[in-house]
């Protein structure tokens, strides 16, 4: 119901108070404020942790060698071990319908690449067909490696955004072209980029690593293996760390229980660790925002009851004039819902400006596109009304409660 | 129109109670102009209120147009108020970030009056009273007389059946005291019944009838036939 007259009475009394309302619309305002900042920044921060994790997949379980550090089966420690193409067909036999697998083999010889006289040093890996889904890349053009260039040994290269751009000055179309990976000439295939905060990864090249292998006499080699657990729960791939580490124990003879001989990133149990903090600190900062527009609330309630205070002998006049308790108590309810609304609006806004000012500028590994989107704004707006109407309604009943009589006696 | 009888009202300050009406009973005919006298704290005051539903008696009857006053809720006492009764108070009681135009079309505005009828309708009365020319003015840019005339056409544009008016002259010199009853006098002319409090003998000689009460009972009671007559402003061509 909209009641024009009504509104035009609470702007008058806004007007004549200019800086009380300021001063209880500023507490509100500030409530909101706070509460945009700081679920803005969660959201950064939860952004920038996310896109440390989207560098690859977040399912993933990395193993890698390193020595062992028990004497097993009259062996000494301190033998390294060193994982190969065996542990990589070993893995596809106890898990044959794992979603990706994937082998590592990383040159760090000579990690120069060369196209006619332009030449840089970047990183280059050997990996299997499927590692593209594992990392995660972003294929601009041409393709990745496959099961084909595996088999055949082909010599082909995949090169990043990066390396094109380093390379290929002159403006040669790089696909199908050849470069020299430490002097040996391979073919372009595809190019990608891989946006990625932590790692080097938009400053690498990747190669087959069956002919890395045998080209750079690797021989059998593998650094790292890497496979996604599709959708299994984080207690699920723990069983399955255990499960590698047992039969890799076993193939390489090291003690089970070691836990130098080989290491493992579990990305799904990290991820989960993660999501869960995010909620946490989600939680935390909704109670902090919660808890600040309740002290906004409260100045508002605070004003509201001054206000009635101030207006006891008006609205005994009122009353007297035929004022029915409702027609009162929705003149308090509707102000304070107006200033609440409007201040908190304002708060709002310099919120969400400074979220967007300030978001340009921060942009760091674990803190990016702090933002406040259209569900919060709209949750926002929601909080206010029922603070407003929250605020003025005890000092609305009050108001409404006072008798005509006592109230044209109040001077 | 107003009919009273054995009305109680006590009010209990502290561990005190304070009779103040001991069994009032009273009768006012439509068209009286009548005035109660008293001293301080002998209820008149307390009565007037009674009467206008601002206040609740404790005990007896009250009928309002002969509509039985009896645990009626705040919302239907203002309704009643806004339907019958007219208030004129000793310190005007106008509201004060109100425009005279405003305050005097209040009464229209609690009836759902649409904003344009009632500022033609206020604009009228304030013509009556010779304030049309005040009519955006605040209540404080008006001398005593002109904020009771402005009170006076508030309490009267509703058209109610009666005027309640405690010491209307209270805050007036003498001189404006004299123009305010010749207004209330063309008033009552008009067949609108009208109470006045006041302390004022010369005030109560100029009703039909003048009540006195003393410690919450109605000491005398008796018609007034001395009525002075003056010009009335309300009836200026």
């Amino acid at each position: 119901m909209f009641d024009l007259d009504k509104w035009q009475e609470i702007i008058t009394t806004i007007e004549k108070n200019k800086l009380r309302t300021f001063l209880t619309g500023f507490s509100v305002a500030w409530g909101i404020f706070m509460l945009i900042i700081l679920l803005g920044s969660g959201r950064g921060l939860q952004n920038g942790i996310e896109a440390q994790f989207a560098s690859s997949a977040n399912n993933a379980l990395w193993i890698w060698s390193g020595q062992t550090s028990m004497a097993y089966k009259g062996m000494q420690p301190g033998r390294p071990i060193r994982l190969n193409n065996e542990d990589y067909e070993l893995l596809k036999k106890i898990y044959p319908d794992v979603e990706y697998l994937s082998g590592r083999y990383s040159i760090w010889s000579n990690q120069t690449l060369s196209y006619k006289n332009q030449y840089g040093t970047f990183d280059i890996h050997t990996v299997h067909p499927d590692y593209d889904e594992i990392e995660l890349i972003d294929m601009k053009k041409g393709r990745f490696v496959n099961e084909t260039d595996i088999k055949e040994f082909n010599k082909y290269v995949v090169i990043s955004t990066e390396v094109e751009k380093a390379l290929f000055k002159d403006g040669t179309e790089p696909v199908g072209t050849y470069i020299k990976v430490a002097d040996i000439p391979f073919k372009i295939i595809g190019v990608f980029s891989d946006l990625d905060g932590r790692n080097n990864n938009s400053r690498a090249v990747y190669l087959p690593i069956s002919t890395a292998q045998k080209v750079f006499g690797g021989t059998n080699r593998i650094n790292t293996l890497v496979l996604t657990a599709g959708d299994a729960s984080v207690e699920e791939t723990k069983l399955m760390e255990q499960e590698i580490r047992t039969y890799l124990a076993r193939k390489h003879k090291f003690d089970p229980e070691d836990d130098r001989a080989i290491f493992m990133w579990n990305a799904t149990e990290e991820f989960e660790r993660f999501q869960n903090l995010m909620g946490g600190i989600r939680i935390f900062i909704w109670i902090i925002g919660i808890m600040t527009i309740i002290a906004g609330i409260v100045g508002v309630s605070n004003i509201m009851m001054i206000v009635v205070k101030e207006r006891t002998k008006e609205i005994g006049i009122r009353k007297a004039m035929g004022a029915k308790p409702w027609s009162i108590i929705s003149l308090i309810m509707q102000e304070s819902i107006l200033i609440t609304g409007i201040a908190g609006y304002v708060g709002l806004l310099l919120g969400v400006f400074l979220l967007e000012t300030v978001s340009a500028q921060v942009q760091s590994e674990f803190f990016r596109n702090p933002e406040a989107d259209f569900t919060l704004a709209v949750a926002a707006t929601v909080i206010l009304i029922i603070a407003g109407a929250f605020a003025g309604f005890i000092p609305a009943r009050k108001a409404a409660s006072i008798k005509p009589v006592e109230a044209l006696m109040d001077e | 129109m107003i009919d009273l009888s054995n009305i109680h009202k006590s009010y209990i300050t502290g561990t005190n109670r304070l009779h103040v009406l001991k069994g009032i009973d009273l009768h006012v005919k439509k068209g009286e102009l009548v005035s109660i006298m008293g001293s301080s704290g002998s209820g008149k005051s307390t009565l007037l209120n009674i009467i206008g539903i601002l206040d609740i008696h404790d005990e007896g009857d009250y009928r309002l147009n002969g509509q039985l006053i009896h645990n009626i809720n705040e919302t239907k006492a203002a309704a009643l108020r806004n339907k019958f009764i007219g208030f004129v108070f000793q310190s005007f009681n106008l509201i004060s970030f109100k425009t005279a135009l405003e305050n005097v079309a209040l009464p229209l505005y609690y009836q759902g009056v649409s904003r344009k009828k009632r500022n033609r309708m206020a604009a009228e009365y304030l013509d009556k009273m010779g304030l049309l020319d005040w009519s955006d003015h605040m209540p404080n840019e008006l001398s005593g007389g002109q904020k009771q005339r402005l009170a006076i056409a508030r309490a009267m544009i509703h058209q109610p059946k009666v005027i309640l008016a405690d010491e209307p002259t209270g805050a007036l010199d003498s001189q404006t005291s004299y123009e305010m009853m010749d207004l209330l006098q063309a008033i009552n002319r008009e067949g609108i019944t009208i109470i006045i409090v006041t302390h004022e003998r010369d005030i109560a000689e100029r009703t039909n009838r003048i009540i006195r009460l003393r410690d919450g009972n109605i000491g005398d009671d008796h018609q007034n036939g001395i009525k002075k007559e003056t010009t009335g402003v309300f009836n200026r061509p």
